[in-house]
């Protein structure tokens, strides 16, 4: 039976990916990459790697295929044949290189997770994977969190004023078409829940803060393109806040870590728990909101009254 | 366990909250002392490495590798970021709004992206672990990429997607090397690996990883023949942000380089490996030397005699791979001085390019004659940075010159010998180009009413001195710069 549905699985892989390649106009084969990413992250689930699936379906799926969309509705033509068979033959060697440098590595292959699972009683946490990201490898999550947030200052410093004024222009021009603001009404209030739980769930089962905050991001833009929300300006205050509660909320932990736990990034004893789950929360809304603003683009200025 | 390490990474970071939460002349302010807090840092952490001898460490959250991360400063690590922080508190000072500066105000962004690149170049410098070393790839990628297209002209926008895209391009390819020296070492930690291949000398497929990571390292750093991002990103920029690109930046990707082939991979194979990245060098210097030498724009030539000086550092991967452990030694320190001398030599001349076009209003060579008159400061501080890279003596460039030439000489390398050689020859030619220009009276007898902006000008002039200064100090740095070496973790059964 699991081998029906791995082949199945791995047939419906590689149609999607085959869609994407072939489509001839962009919109489509960006729709056919989002099916293809929610296709990897059902087999993901299957490799028994529950937190990468829902990475791949939030982030590489999701909001990767709202700013592909959004960059496809920019692009005039489909490409020449003659670098479309250039592309494909490249892609055809090197997905034949990348098997041959996977199939030699080692098998059973060299693993961490035994030295993950006997520290991670330590942490309080119940999820390794979290464990990793916020506790072992906490310097790597406060880099990232930085990296995202120089993402932002990236698509912002393409804006017309420096000072960064005012709000991003509308995403579609007009007013949403009312199933699109029904089913923002409808699906928004669901999303969110479903990204509040897995932030929560995130401590001891899969989820945590990348797979919340994309999927509260993707809620978050749903409700703006609906026009459910005005669009947020850019020099708010509070806005600006949550953009650095996560990057600077860890910066400020592992400080504190410094301070009681004789180490930087190592947490209080006795407090790992509270302490990490706090942090998680203000990374999340940072996330979300870095997300949502990225897709956005640069504040257009003072509005002119 | 050395609180210094920890500091130098999150120092510059808290730049950013005022930059984001206060107004523009707050924000400058406190980047400029955060800066300049973390300059001071950086020295420190150097003067500590050569007081004790030792290298310092520190394993963050208390954890030692494999499952923690660990940070490490050696005598390379603390003169690269010495070297840098120097640098990037000197330019911030350089864009920094003031009376007379001449110059328009550059935006908050530019301080935020110089904040992040600060605490980018540290990780990078002192990260012991591949994927830490990616996320640092990647904040430095983030950071300097929006510094190419400040200004918003449509052209820089197009010069920062390429660079964006050779630099996403190289980010793939080193984290699927990173991801293959998982697979078959189960660590990332240098130490360890090192460990690993003491043991047993490695396959095919680590040799696979090596050349993935490297090609990936050789796109961001625009080493030939991929440098073809470099003039048009490098050259667009405004001032400030030209001097830190090419100062600094690409120099983040080189030390790894270094660390890849000179610390990681087992002698067998880096001598392999080594004549690609020397003919890669070579190919660098006299291609993109001559290259320079055809520019008619004043930046442009100074951007293409970077990627030519890249080339220096992928000559020394043989000579420093030799069996002789002197003369290894000689050609690795060499290299190693010419990414921290070429820095400061680098800096001084974009800075005294952007003082001479605010007073010209273009930076078209053949329009700068009589340059000397009314930028006097600039033209000494293009000058003296030019001659450390031209290889004159006194000066650091000379020096790491000297170290390579004789190296080449004594392991019987004639034909690196003869292309250092060229290389200085092609550098005096486009340096002097704008200093014999320079020097010559105005074409119809007019100059500009404007004149340099004069505290800026020392600023580079400073620089310039810098790379000088390097020259006074001709056998230090072989001791300085071996200190640490091998990796290894103090108080850790490897």
């Amino acid at each position: 039976m699991s081998l029906v549905f791995d082949a199945l699985a791995g047939l419906l892989v590689a149609g999607a990916a085959l869609a994407a390649v072939t489509a001839a106009a962009p919109r489509a084969a960006v729709i056919a990459f989002m099916g293809y990413g929610v296709l990897l992250g059902l087999a993901w689930a299957r490799l028994a790697a529950p937190d990468v699936a829902l990475t791949e379906i939030a982030i590489g799926s999701g909001i990767s295929g709202i700013v592909l969309l959004r960059a496809a509705a920019g692009l005039p033509a489909v490409p020449p044949a003659a670098n479309r068979a250039l592309a494909a033959a490249i892609s055809v060697a090197v997905a034949l290189g990348l098997a041959a440098l996977v199939l030699a590595l080692p098998e059973p292959a060299p693993s961490r997770a035994a030295d993950a699972a006997a520290a991670l009683p330590a942490t309080g946490l119940g999820n390794p994977v979290t464990g990793v990201l916020l506790a072992f490898r906490a310097l790597d999550t406060l880099l990232e969190k930085i990296v995202l947030l120089l993402a932002l200052v990236g698509v912002w410093a393409l804006a017309r004023d420096p000072l960064w004024r005012g709000r991003p222009e509308p995403l579609f021009a007009g007013a949403a078409p009312a199933p699109s603001a029904f089913l923002a009404r409808v699906l928004v209030p669901i999303g969110v829940l479903v990204g509040a739980y897995l932030l929560w769930a995130g401590a001891d089962a899969p989820g945590g803060a990348f797979q919340s905050g994309a999927t509260l991001a993707a809620m978050g833009l749903l409700a703006l393109m609906a026009g459910l929300a005005p669009l947020p300006r850019a020099d708010d205050r509070r806005l600006r806040l949550v953009l650095l509660a996560g990057p600077f909320g860890l910066l400020a932990a592992g400080f504190l870590g410094w301070a009681t736990a004789g180490a930087f990034l190592a947490f209080p004893p006795g407090f790992e728990k509270p302490v990490i789950k706090i942090v998680e929360i203000a990374i999340t809304a940072s996330i979300a909101l870095t997300l949502i603003l990225v897709v956005l683009g640069p504040p257009a200025g003072e509005e002119r009254p | 366990m050395s609180a210094l390490l920890v500091l130098a990474l999150t120092v510059p970071l808290l730049g950013l909250v005022p930059l984001l939460l206060a107004g523009p002349r707050v924000g400058e302010r406190a980047a400029l002392a955060v800066l300049a807090i973390g300059a001071g840092l950086c020295v420190a952490v150097g003067v500590a490495v050569a007081l004790s001898g030792r290298a310092l460490q520190y394993f963050v959250a208390g954890l030692a590798p494999p499952l923690g991360i660990g940070l490490r400063a050696d005598g390379f690590s603390a003169a690269m970021m010495g070297m840098s922080a120097l640098v990037l508190a000197l330019t911030a000072f350089y864009a920094m709004r003031a009376p007379g500066a001449g110059a328009p105000r550059m935006p908050p962004a530019f301080f935020m992206l110089l904040l992040a690149l600060a605490s980018a170049l540290n990780l990078a410098f002192l990260a012991q672990d591949l994927f830490t070393l990616y996320v640092a790839l990647e904040l430095l990628t983030f950071a300097a990429v929006p510094l190419v297209c400040l200004d918003g002209k449509p052209g820089q926008l197009r010069a920062a997607m390429t660079y964006l895209m050779f630099a996403l391009f190289g980010s793939v390819l080193y984290l699927l090397g990173v991801v293959l020296v998982y697979g078959q070492f189960g660590t990332l930690d240098f130490a360890r690996l090192s460990a690993a291949l003491a043991l047993a000398p490695p396959g095919w497929s680590f040799g696979a990883a090596l050349a993935l990571m490297s090609a990936g390292l050789m796109a961001k750093a625009a080493l030939f023949p991929l440098h073809l991002w470099l003039p048009p990103a490098h050259a667009g920029a405004p001032p400030a942000a030209s001097a830190v690109l090419s100062a600094v930046v690409i120099k983040a990707p080189l030390f790894l380089l270094v660390r890849l082939w000179a610390d990681l991979a087992p002698v067998p194979m880096a001598q392999a490996a080594a004549p690609v990245l020397a003919i890669c060098g070579a190919g660098a210097i006299l291609v993109c030397g001559v290259v320079a030498l055809a520019q008619v724009r004043l930046k442009l030539l100074i951007a293409y005699s970077t990627a030519a000086q890249i080339g220096y550092l992928g000559l020394m991967f043989p000579l420093a791979a030799g069996a002789d452990a002197y003369w290894s030694a000689l050609a690795w320190t060499g290299g190693t001085l010419h990414l921290v001398s070429h820095a400061f030599s680098k800096a001084a001349m974009f800075m005294a390019a952007g003082l001479i076009a605010e007073v010209f209003g273009h930076d078209r060579l053949a329009g700068l004659k009589g340059a000397a008159r009314v930028a006097p400061l600039s033209i000494a501080a293009f000058g003296i940075g030019g001659l450390s890279l031209l290889g004159l003596p006194p000066s650091g460039g000379f020096t790491a010159k000297v170290m390579l030439l004789t190296s080449a000489l004594q392991q019987g390398a004639w034909w690196i010998g003869v292309v250092v050689l060229a290389g200085g020859l092609l550098a005096g030619g486009y340096v002097l180009r704008l200093l014999v220009l320079a020097l010559q009276r105005p074409e119809d007898g007019t100059l500009p009413a404007a004149r340099e902006c004069g505290w800026r000008a020392g600023i580079a002039l400073a620089l310039a001195f810098g790379a000088v200064a390097l020259g006074f100090l001709p056998l230090a740095p072989l001791g300085f710069l071996s200190i640490g070496r091998p990796i290894a973790w103090e108080g850790l059964a490897p």
